[in-house]
């Protein structure tokens, strides 16, 4: 993005007016576009998907009506929400209730400057790339915990808190997950960490040595458990808390909160492709060298579909699993993952000191082990189709 | 064992506080008095012969024409595979018992019950409030005689009145 | 050192919270209130408190003839509507002596066992739905919505049947609903081991349950807890084994009792288990039953103005949810003198308050799941 502007007052295009100026002007329109063309449409169409893909897993159809397969269903959503009457407890801190979901949604939103989507598509390259986003997706337990207190009702406090324990928990295993890559990468900078890895999957961080691919899991249950995703939803456990910390909220307020949960599947799963996956690498086709525009789309395309991968993975384990209770969710984190996380980061480190032939056959058969899991998966998957095909639809009358 | 064995090893124990065993129905019983219930329901639940573990059902029954509010106990035992059901006669005007909570938990919440909606009170037991009615209601509904409050919290519990407020 | 920690110990100011279960509650099965005393996560004590539905159905029973009352019985435990009519319509026939036709008894053994499937259904549905997995709740209701045809094909309602009269069943079993019933079951069994790889293997699910509010034999006899939960607590009891009714000493089933192969014996997983495994018996049933069923009228002569000899009896059935007793005394005139109507939940909730000390909120939504409590029965 910086060198685009550079490029463009080299031209001659914005004259006179000082530097800081241009890229000041330059950040916010395209963290606007970013904001309002990508990330809004992309957690409405995240919420339609969650609904059609959980209603197909519990043979239902799910929304099917409004546009094409339902698919604009969230921009009704979105209209209704906006047009009910704004409902704040009469004995509820006012201010805090209504500041929680602007600061949730902030924590979520500010993420996306450093959200690599191409080459050079990336809002902002900060040198403090990942730390920063890091950091940003924090600030949701600030607002969850007021939302929680804010309600005035012993249930969303009970929400909030959990949740507060549960988000500054789970931020340790997914840190060191984080850092293990730092290591590896040797920079903070998201386009740093993903040119340090190559298109082929075999030269993905992933399968670089055992202790990454173990970093994987951790790092993507530890940040299911930051997004409040089940297995570990239990601040806003439908059935157990009425609603958790979002109970007194009625109307926009109540999706912002949901909005910034969808938006933030994405975000894990972006920054899943970044550090494991190879991020936005295509391999270097003739085609791409003449025109920039369409090595930027296939970029796009490849770090999209990625990201998606793990959101759908997301849900796909909201439908099936049921929920950890409390002190299980505690006691995995404390006593298994920190461990671990730390095992991994140390093993890691460890790794970076053998010589580089062995380095390659370690990743070598890391990648076949990934095939080979790959494979038994869809094996399985056919096995089960197979077994439930017969009379799954049992229409008595018909 | 047949209800005339179990009446007869009751006679023998207690002789006086039961009586008045009718064995020709479909459901023998027998008549207990109340100030020995406690004793009676400990010993049927402790004989080895009877071993009565479980009190099936608790409940009681109005007789206005006889003046009486009739307890009535059925008790079973899945050792030995009996039953017995037996009863007690309760002045109407003034009904106490003891409670048998101590002999069998359950009776906790069935003589909850019993005094929620017949007004039998049970002397001992540790919690003896309301439990199907609201706390503030007067009454008790499944005597023969009740007749219903006028208003209950500013409703009024005719029909008349609140088909009145509808169609104005 | 000592002093540190002691100085700690009391300097810190916690207060005990009491939040209300309920009674608008996505998972209090139906209206059902608990004010909970708890510090923190922790229960201090959880106090049922109950009454929300009371309907008076014992004192309807006094003002409404007997073949008028039948349609009562359905609402005092809506989800095992056909028992309720049952045990009513047994002991109508026991007080006046009617015979039931043989081809009766068997259609009531098909409908009641039906019943039983989407029963048991519903609670290990929900149950799963409390405990966060949605999906086989889902599963576990397009099946009973089957039932629910099947049973709209024998007797017109979906849930408050109305079917078994006194003397019989209301309406006759046709042999096309025989094909359908049996078509059913063929693709229902395959589906509840579906539902086992999903749900109860799962060891999440399991991690829940194992070991949570586990229910000694003595508890559960001194609370007189029946059905499922006493079977789950290792005692092996089933009223239509152990004080038969109906044809059912005709009918070879087992009774599945809970024996702690995960976890504990009496804990919520063996109440859980006892569930799923009475769904595979109940088939067994049915198919025997289809197999047996006799021609003949489905409803033996009755009067209309039915008067039975004055008297009383108590008659129990094996409903889902336990021994459900009717204790009916009849003056000799044409309504009942007094309906009486024992039910499992009722029992079931006075345990509630002394297992739910000193565990997780999370638990005590596991312990009411387990029991399958159900609103109407508790309130009648």
């Amino acid at each position: 993005m910086q060198a685009y502007l550079d490029q463009l007052m080299r031209d001659g295009a914005f004259a006179g007016m000082p530097k800081e100026v241009v890229y000041t002007l330059g950040m916010l329109l395209a963290a606007f576009i970013v904001l309002s063309v990508f990330v809004a449409p992309l957690a409405g169409v995240t919420s339609w998907l969650e609904r059609r893909v959980w209603a197909r897993m519990q043979s239902r159809v799910g929304p099917n009506r409004v546009g094409p397969q339902g698919i604009l269903q969230w921009l009704a959503d979105g209209i209704k929400n906006l047009l009910k009457e704004d409902i704040i407890p009469a004995a509820a801190d006012s201010k805090l209730f209504s500041l929680a979901p602007y600061i949730v949604f902030m924590g979520f939103l500010c993420s996306f400057v450093v959200i690599p989507f191409g080459g050079q598509l990336i809002v902002a390259d900060l040198n403090i790339g990942i730390l920063y986003l890091l950091a940003v997706t924090s600030l949701v337990v600030v607002g969850i915990l007021m939302a929680g207190w804010a309600s005035n009702n012993k249930w969303s406090l009970l929400g909030g808190m959990r949740s507060a324990a549960q988000i500054v928990s789970y931020e340790i295993p997914a840190g060191l997950s984080v850092l293990m890559i730092v290591f590896l990468a040797g920079t903070l900078t998201m386009q740093g960490i993903i040119q340090g890895q190559g298109w082929a999957p075999w030269d993905w961080y992933l399968f670089h040595n055992p202790f990454t691919f173990a970093g994987f899991f951790l790092y993507f249950t530890a940040a299911l458990a930051e997004g409040n995703r089940t297995p570990f939803d239990i601040p806003e456990a439908e059935s157990e808390l009425v609603a958790g910390y979002v109970t007194e909220y009625s109307g926009m307020r109540f999706l912002f909160f949901f909005f910034a949960e969808w938006g933030n599947l994405y975000v894990i799963g972006a920054v899943a492709t970044t550090l494991f996956l190879g991020g936005w690498q295509v391999p270097p086709l003739g085609i791409f060298e003449n025109s920039p525009l369409l090595l930027a789309l296939a970029q796009f395309t490849t770090f999209f579909l990625k990201a998606y991968l793990w959101v759908f993975v997301a849900m796909w384990i909201r439908a099936t699993l049921p929920r950890v209770r409390v002190d299980q969710l505690m006691s995995m984190c404390w006593k298994y993952m920190v461990p671990l996380s730390f095992i991994c980061l140390l093993g890691t480190v460890a790794f970076m000191f053998v010589p580089a032939d062995l380095q390659r056959i370690v990743s070598a058969a890391m990648f076949g082990l990934g095939v080979a899991i790959t494979v038994i998966f869809f094996l399985r998957v056919s096995f089960q189709i197979r077994q439930a095909k017969p009379e799954l639809y049992f229409k008595p009358h018909i | 064992m047949e209800p005339a064995e179990i009446f007869s090893r009751l006679e023998k124990q207690f002789s006086g506080k039961v009586s008045d065993f009718k064995g020709d129905v479909p459901e023998p019983y027998f008549l207990a008095e109340s100030e020995a219930i406690v004793e009676i329901c400990r010993f049927l639940r402790d004989d080895a012969d009877l071993k009565f573990e479980v009190l099936s059902d608790q409940t009681a029954v109005d007789w206005p024409k006889e003046e009486k509010i009739q307890l009535v106990y059925h008790l079973y035992s899945y050792t030995c595979r009996h039953q017995t059901v037996f009863k007690v006669n309760l002045p109407r005007d003034n009904p106490k018992i003891g409670t048998v909570e101590d002999i069998w938990k359950v009776a906790n919440w069935f003589e909850r019950e019993i005094f929620d909606l017949f007004g039998v009170i049970f002397e001992g037991h540790s919690d003896l409030r309301r439990i199907l009615l609201p706390e503030d209601w007067e009454g008790f509904p499944l005597r023969k005689d009740y007749i219903e409050q006028e208003e209950y919290d500013g409703i009024s519990t005719q029909r008349a009145p609140l088909v009145e407020k509808l169609l104005r | 050192m000592n002093d540190i920690v002691q100085e700690q110990d009391t300097g810190f100011y916690t207060e005990d919270m009491t939040i209300s279960v309920g009674p608008q509650h996505p998972s209090t099965h139906g209206v059902l209130r608990f004010v909970v005393k708890t510090d923190g996560e922790v229960i201090g004590e959880a106090i049922p408190d109950v009454g929300y539905l009371h309907r008076s159905i014992e004192k309807i029973g006094e003002k409404v003839t007997w073949h008028g009352y039948v349609p009562y019985t359905d609402r005092a435990d809506y989800l095992a509507a056909m028992f309720a009519n049952q045990v009513f319509c047994m002991a109508a026939e026991k007080l006046s002596g009617t015979p039931v036709t043989r081809r009766g008894e068997f259609c009531r053994v098909i409908a009641c066992e039906l019943n039983r499937l989407a029963s048991h259904l519903i609670s290990v549905g929900t149950f799963g739905q409390d405990i966060g997995a949605m999906t086989p709740f889902v599963h576990a209701l397009r099946e009973r919505e089957t039932i629910n045809n099947l049973m709209e094909e024998i007797c017109g309602a979906r849930l408050t049947y109305n079917y078994i009269r006194i003397g019989g069943v209301g309406y006759d079993i046709l042999p096309e609903t025989c094909a359908r019933i049996a078509a059913f079951l063929d693709h229902f069994e395959p589906i509840v081991e579906e539902f086992n790889r999903l749900l109860s293997e799962n060891k999440i699910f399991i991690e829940r349950l194992a070991g949570v509010s586990v229910i000694s034999k003595e508890d559960a006899l001194q609370y007189n807890l029946v059905g499922p939960n006493l079977r789950g607590s290792g005692l092996k009891w089933d009223i239509r084994r152990d004080i038969p009714y109906s044809v059912y000493p005709e009918l070879e089933f087992e009774i599945p009792v809970g024996t702690g192969h995960i976890g504990t014996v009496g804990d919520s997983f063996d109440r859980y288990w006892v569930r799923i495994r009475e769904l595979q018996e109940s088939c067994k049933i049915i198919r025997q039953c289809l197999k047996m069923l006799p021609a003949g009228p489905a409803i033996s002569k009755v009067p209309r103005k039915f008067k039975p000899p004055a008297g009383e009896c108590y008659v129990r059935v094996e409903a889902p949810r336990g021994d459900m007793g009717f204790y009916v005394i009849s003056d000799g005139s044409e309504y009942p003198y007094r309906v009486r109507i024992r039910t499992g939940s009722y029992t079931a909730m006075s345990i509630i308050d002394k297992l739910s000390k000193g565990i997780m909120l999370a638990d005590l939504i596991v312990l009411i799941g387990s029991l399958d409590v159900d609103a109407p029965e508790i309130d009648r």
